[in-house]
């Protein structure tokens, strides 16, 4: 009886992935250990190894072949001389996974057919197809080819090339002067790039996660937010501290916060959350041109994703304006960063039903652009907010606040806040699925509005 | 010598052999008193005495009501920040430091009147009134705080030095710290980082004995300070910050060490603080004897004198100085006092730099 072997999911967010190469042929005699095949991860290349004993008796996937989803067959093992009983036929490791970030973020300019990793040759006019992941290292050598005070810090930035590929290429461009592996030591490299943008450099900071950066937050607030303050104008800090910010994917509770609102709660800080790549490539720049301390909010589960993003090297967006991703006269549906994509899909869903949403994408959360909020609130009546984070004293709840305030009159119903759930991240695929903010929820948050 | 409080090894100037020794290691040279000129023996009292001077009418001046919130004082410690700071290139060099910085401005030659206004909260401080005393810079020095998180100021520093580094200026970056601040994690983090980096640094800890009403020997496990870079390879020289020519002498040693392209290196002045942590600390912790002992024994200022006596320096022309000093301290209370407060139109500026 023969053993599938299924295409392995290498990383808690890889939907899918390259068969890169073949490693044995149909035939084969293997056994456990044996490196089968080399598979290409939206951040490495792994290799795939036996696990079962047996002979290769077929290749269903040609070395080569890109986006096959996880859990796909790839191969045949059978056993030799005897029939080996049914091994546990290798539980789809990732099933969870694949089907929650799927659900998560629909991206709208991504069909089906497109592999999510792009390189950034596909060219149209003057838009070009690239990842997050790439507009995002693309923004960064831009600013380091026309600024020599630009430089990257972080773990692993440098000779991993990015422990999520951010960095990729930097190392061999810029070299080890000005793409910096650190010790694992975020509080003492958050003060070191914070020291050396207060004596003149632009360092961009990078944190593996955000969830990392809890050691360093006294840097970003005390000592950068604060310091141009304090010195009466004296000791600026133009400072990027980026990373992936949010949920990723099964990491459970101490890998998956979002912490935009604690940051947005800080004078003297700016926070940017972009959702697609060219807002990524946009801000990243404005950012790191910017005179002042940037908090920079990315989504590991955006970083694979494709989006058409200007060609050139002059894509510079504007530090606190918020954005009109789609026009509607019905109901506002405010977010930000992954929470954008899944607001445009539950306004699609809504359009079904007549309701038209207009969703803004509010990019910078600090200094927050109350104007477009506003306006749209005056032309809808009608606001909630879809958000990836807790809600107590959540971006939404400032929203909700700025609502009350200034746009009081202009409500036909209270403003809700659409977000996870009030818990820590659990594990349990069910419980994580449950805990984080959907369609469905933003979709039935949208109706309350109207009293159905 | 080391007259500080009975310590462990607080009569040896320098261990730098004995590390060595252990180490197999280059270490720096054992470093020499300082041989002043008379001219430089009297600028080192001069603006030693100008700390003194200065810091006990912020004293007064807190007394008064004028000065709020936290206020450190540096008397008794003088001799480390003019006998480091005098050593170093103005313009190239740069210096950081924790919340009692008034002074290491000083040590500068930075106007009192600024200075003196900022702890009073008045437009004219040096940071427009809005820092205070535990929030000084001075970017035309290289003076990078004055500030309030202890320990904060030493990866800060390990990122000035990594700047000059990076840019190749030629500079190098002292960073002060206390006793207290030498078990903060984040020392070690940056002592890690400076070295693997060889980046050209000076840590300075300024071990005054107390972290505000805790003595070294109740907080740290290894109470010799000088020691506490070993791990990392830094070496470390533990110096009388007392005399201000011994540490001066250290500092030409660290300068060369540094400036060579050895990386970082760790002095530890062993010094004293004669009032409380901050204003409001009632220095139970202690006995008036021992503070008492201490000025009698081993002050700055007053060791300072005799080795001016000893080079034939008489009285009457400290007395002038004396003088001098106490006028430009004056001067500055009633500056600070006089001088108005700041604008409330202030209170949105230098939030961020740019419009958004």
């Amino acid at each position: 009886m023969a053993i599938e072997l299924k295409m392995p999911a290498l990383s808690p967010t890889m939907e899918e992935g390259t068969l890169a190469k073949w490693l044995v042929k149909e035939g084969d005699f293997v056994k456990s250990g044996d490196i089968l095949a080399e598979i290409e991860t939206d951040k490495a290349t792994m290799e795939f190894e036996a696990v079962d004993e047996g002979v290769i008796s077929s290749i269903n996937v040609a070395e080569g072949t890109d986006g096959v989803k996880v859990g796909t067959v790839i191969a045949l093992i059978t056993g030799e001389g005897e029939e080996p009983a049914p091994a546990p036929s290798p539980k789809p490791v990732a099933s969870s996974p694949v089907e929650t970030p799927a659900q998560r973020a629909p991206v709208p300019t991504m069909s089906d057919t497109q592999p999510i990793e792009t390189s950034s040759v596909t060219a149209n006019g003057n838009m070009q197809t690239v990842t997050l992941r790439e507009a995002l290292r693309d923004a960064m050598a831009e600013e380091m080819r026309r600024d020599d005070r630009v430089f990257v810090m972080g773990e692993e930035v440098a000779e991993y090339q990015g422990a999520y590929k951010v960095t990729q290429g930097l190392l061999d461009e810029f070299g080890a002067r000005r793409v910096i592996d650190t010790p694992i030591t975020e509080y003492g490299f958050a003060g070191v790039g914070t020291g050396a943008a207060m004596g003149g450099l632009r360092p961009i900071i990078e944190f593996m996660t955000f969830n990392f950066a809890m050691q360093a937050i006294d840097h970003i607030i005390n000592s950068a937010a604060k310091t141009n303050y304090m010195s009466g104008g004296q000791v600026r800090c133009p400072i990027v501290f980026r990373g992936p910010n949010g949920a990723a994917a099964r990491v459970g509770a101490q890998h998956s916060q979002n912490y935009a609102p604690w940051y947005a709660s800080v004078p003297g800080l700016i926070v940017i959350a972009p959702y697609d790549a060219a807002d990524a490539k946009g801000l990243l720049k404005a950012a790191i041109r910017c005179e002042d301390p940037v908090v920079f909010l990315e989504n590991e589960l955006l970083y694979g994703r494709s989006y058409e993003v200007p060609m050139g090297d002059d894509h510079v967006l504007p530090i606190g304006k918020a954005r009109v991703m789609r026009a509607g006269t019905d109901v506002t549906i405010v977010s930000y960063s992954i929470g954008v994509g899944l607001s445009l899909e539950a306004a699609d869903r809504l359009a079904e039903d007549g309701i038209k949403a207009e969703v803004i994408d509010l990019r910078t959360i600090r200094p927050l652009d109350k104007a477009t909020v506003l306006a749209s609130l005056a032309k809808t009546n009608r606001l909630v907010v879809a958000e990836e984070g807790w809600p107590t004293c959540s971006v939404g709840s400032e929203i909700l606040a700025i609502c009350m305030e200034e746009g009081f009159d202009d409500l036909d119903a209270p403003v809700l806040r659409i977000t996870n759930e009030d818990v820590p991240m659990p594990y349990a695929a069910n419980l994580e699925k449950a805990t984080l903010v959907n369609v469905d929820k933003i979709v039935a948050g949208v109706r309350r509005t109207f009293g159905v | 010598m080391a007259t500080t409080p009975a310590k462990k090894s607080a009569s040896k100037k320098s261990s730098v052999s004995e590390d060595a020794a252990r180490a197999n290691r280059e270490r720096p040279t054992e470093p020499v008193p300082y041989k002043a000129t008379k001219e430089e023996l009297l600028k080192f009292y001069r603006d030693m005495l100008l700390i003194r001077r200065f810091e006990e009418k912020a004293g007064q001046l807190y007394g008064l009501g004028l000065i709020g919130g936290f206020c450190h004082l540096y008397i008794g410690q003088e001799a480390v920040a003019i006998g480091l700071q005098s050593a170093l290139t103005p313009g190239k060099d740069s210096v950081i430091t924790g919340y009692r910085d008034h002074g290491h401005m000083l040590a500068y030659g930075i106007d009192p009147n600024i200075i003196m206004a900022e702890l009073t909260g008045r437009a004219a401080g040096i940071s427009k009134g809005k820092g205070g005393s535990m929030h000084m810079f001075s970017t035309e020095h290289k003076f990078y705080g004055g500030h309030g998180i202890v320990g904060a100021q030493v990866s800060l520093g390990a990122g000035l030095a990594f700047g000059h580094k990076y840019a190749n200026d030629g500079g190098v970056c002292l960073a002060y710290f206390g006793d207290g601040a030498s078990n903060q994690g984040q020392v070690y983090e940056s002592f890690n980082m400076a070295e693997l980096w060889k980046l050209p640094i000076i840590f300075v800890i300024e071990n005054n004995q107390y972290a505000m009403g805790t003595s070294v020997n109740r907080a740290s496990s290894e109470d010799q300070l000088y020691r506490r870079g070993e791990s990392f390879r830094i070496p470390g020289i533990q110096v009388d910050g007392m005399d201000v020519l011994a540490v001066r002498g250290a500092a030409e040693v660290a300068l060369d060490w540094v400036r060579s392209g050895k990386g970082p290196v760790l002095l530890e002045m062993k010094t004293y603080r004669y009032r409380g942590h901050s204003m409001s600390d009632p220095a139970k912790y202690r006995s008036r004897d021992e503070v008492q002992s201490v000025r009698d024994n081993s002050d700055p200022i007053e060791g300072c004198k005799a080795y001016l006596a000893e080079m034939g320096v008489s009285e009457d022309a400290l007395k002038v100085i004396e003088k001098e000093i106490r006028k430009i301290v004056n001067e500055s209370a009633d500056f600070a006092e006089t001088s108005p407060e700041p604008d409330l139109s202030e209170l949105y500026t230098d939030v961020l730099v740019e419009q958004y």
